[in-house]
């Protein structure tokens, strides 16, 4: 696309290019360099504060944090997508009296911030920090869940429902053979795309003193000193970042694999773009 | 009740500040998102793969972690801040503009490569292309998803206040820590404020969504 903005470039252009590209490099270089200087004026590059990662209990603490991590995200996934599924079939009832409680329920849900809720749950029922981090995932994820496959049942063909009723399956038999299972592959981009915000929102669980990554950094720089939060920061931060990349990576992938395949296969998901875009 | 009732002054100023730090931090990610977006179609190849690192990375970086590196890490490495405001207002923007950069991308591709051409058959340039044909009509695809970014930048604003911003969530966690036994009226007054700017929000984003909807 972008390609058609301008014309191939002739000699002259290519020349300011080039100019431009490598003023535009020399000056992100300066950036950087001046970054690095400061930096290593701090001190930040001496071999003494990077030392501490040869230290196995440095490691096995950051172990634990990433543990701590994974394992809320992917508890908090495991309920939170039959829920989505449950809150969507709830949410496109045939009946006003079961669909209009559950519009207000997910519009509440995703209305809110999910730190307030993981602080909700922790003070008012006063569970532990892995239940207050979990619930508050299950209920954000699952509302966004809900509104991602209820926009992939939307996208459908009105003919996919009305054929299963013709053939005389009941409303529930329809949702349940026919639209439900074209309608989760038709949004797997978005629904893993999902995945990645929910594994990001884990770190808000340092907010409640979970365990986890981030408080890990904090736990270990207090512990150690302050002079060692830099390089914990900046190892844990390249962690957390390699593992969304490599989600995201999954998404993309599997987006490209299903645009190859003929009409039944994974559709663009247009609309649920607009749901996962931030956060 | 009564808690809510009694600090509504406080709620009142952490709503307000909550509105300051989104729409500074709205404004400024607009901005830098945009030049983000319009650095990823130039042909200036630097300036693409500048741009391409800075939204792969920031929107892989959990928000929380942003917060931590401009609150906690920066004042240690020399940076220091008057107020805690300027420390999370750099982490909201420079997050927001990551995912405004990848909205206001997509809606330029979204224009049909006709128009572009049609541009260029009558002897435009790059850059009038870019201003007066491409941007015009992928503004309108935009500013639905672009409100629902900001939905979210309301409710991550909320992040500041574990970092020593007193906004909403931060009183309301002041005020849930001084009134142990009515957590549950502090923290739903909390949610009525956060509802009270992102509920609006969305039935404004619906609205646009089906007034400038263009059928192709």
């Amino acid at each position: 696309m972008s390609s058609v903005l301008y014309d191939v470039p002739g000699p002259k252009a290519r020349r300011v290019s080039l100019i431009g590209s490598v003023v535009g490099s020399l000056l992100i270089l300066g950036l950087l360099a001046w970054i690095i200087s400061t930096l290593a004026q701090q001190g930040i590059f001496e071999g003494r504060r990077w030392a501490i990662f040869t230290r196995a209990d440095v490691w096995s603490l950051l172990g634990n944090g990433i543990g701590a991590t994974l394992s809320a995200a992917a508890v908090a996934a495991v309920i939170a997508f039959p829920l989505g599924l449950l809150l969507c079939l709830l949410r496109i009832s045939d009946l006003p009296a079961i669909r209009i409680p559950t519009r207000i329920v997910l519009e509440f849900l995703r209305g809110m911030p999910v730190v307030l809720m993981m602080f909700f749950v922790l003070l008012v029922f006063g569970t532990n920090q892995f239940i207050a981090v979990v619930a508050g995932l299950v209920l954000y994820n699952a509302a966004v869940f809900a509104e991602i496959i209820r926009a992939g049942i939307q996208s459908l063909p009105k003919g996919q429902r009305e054929a299963g009723l013709t053939i005389g399956l009941t409303s529930f038999q329809s949702r349940m053979m026919i639209e439900l299972p074209q309608a989760v592959r038709r949004m797997m981009p978005s629904l893993v795309a999902q995945l990645v915000v929910l594994l990001k929102d884990t770190s808000l669980g340092y907010i409640v003193a979970y365990g986890e990554l981030l408080r890990a950094v904090q736990v270990m720089a207090d512990f150690l000193g302050t002079q060692f939060l830099f390089p914990i920061f900046f190892v844990a931060a390249a962690i957390y970042i390699a593992i969304n990349i490599c989600v995201s990576r999954i998404a993309v992938w599997i987006e490209r694999r299903g645009s190859k395949k003929a009409a039944g296969g994974v559709a663009k998901a247009e609309p649920a773009a607009v749901e996962t875009a931030a956060k | 009740m009564d808690v809510i009732i009694d600090n509504l002054p406080l709620y009142w100023e952490g709503f307000l500040r909550t509105l300051f730090l989104s729409a500074v931090s709205g404004v400024i990610a607009l901005l830098l998102g945009t030049v983000l977006a319009a650095a990823r179609v130039s042909p200036v190849a630097a300036l693409r793969g500048f741009s391409m690192t800075y939204v792969e990375i920031l929107r892989n970086t959990p928000l929380t972690i942003a917060f931590f590196f401009a609150a906690i890490v920066l004042p240690r490495l020399g940076v220091k801040f008057e107020q805690f405001e300027v420390a999370a207002i750099i982490a909201l923007s420079a997050y927001t503009a990551a995912f405004i950069a990848e909205a206001v991308r997509s809606g330029v591709n979204s224009v049909p490569v006709g128009q572009a051409e049609a541009a260029r058959s009558i002897g435009m340039k790059f850059s009038q292309v870019l201003n007066l044909i491409i941007l015009p009509q992928a503004l309108r695809t935009v500013i639905p998803p672009l409100i629902n970014i900001l939905i979210a930048l309301v409710k991550n604003s909320s992040v500041a206040g574990a970092f020593f911003v007193l906004e909403l969530f931060g009183y309301g966690r002041q005020l849930a820590n001084s009134n142990g036994d009515q957590v549950l009226a502090v923290l739903l007054g909390v949610a009525f404020f956060y509802l009270l700017i992102t509920v609006p929000l969305g039935i404004l984003a619906s609205t646009v969504e089906r007034k400038v909807a263009i059928v192709r």
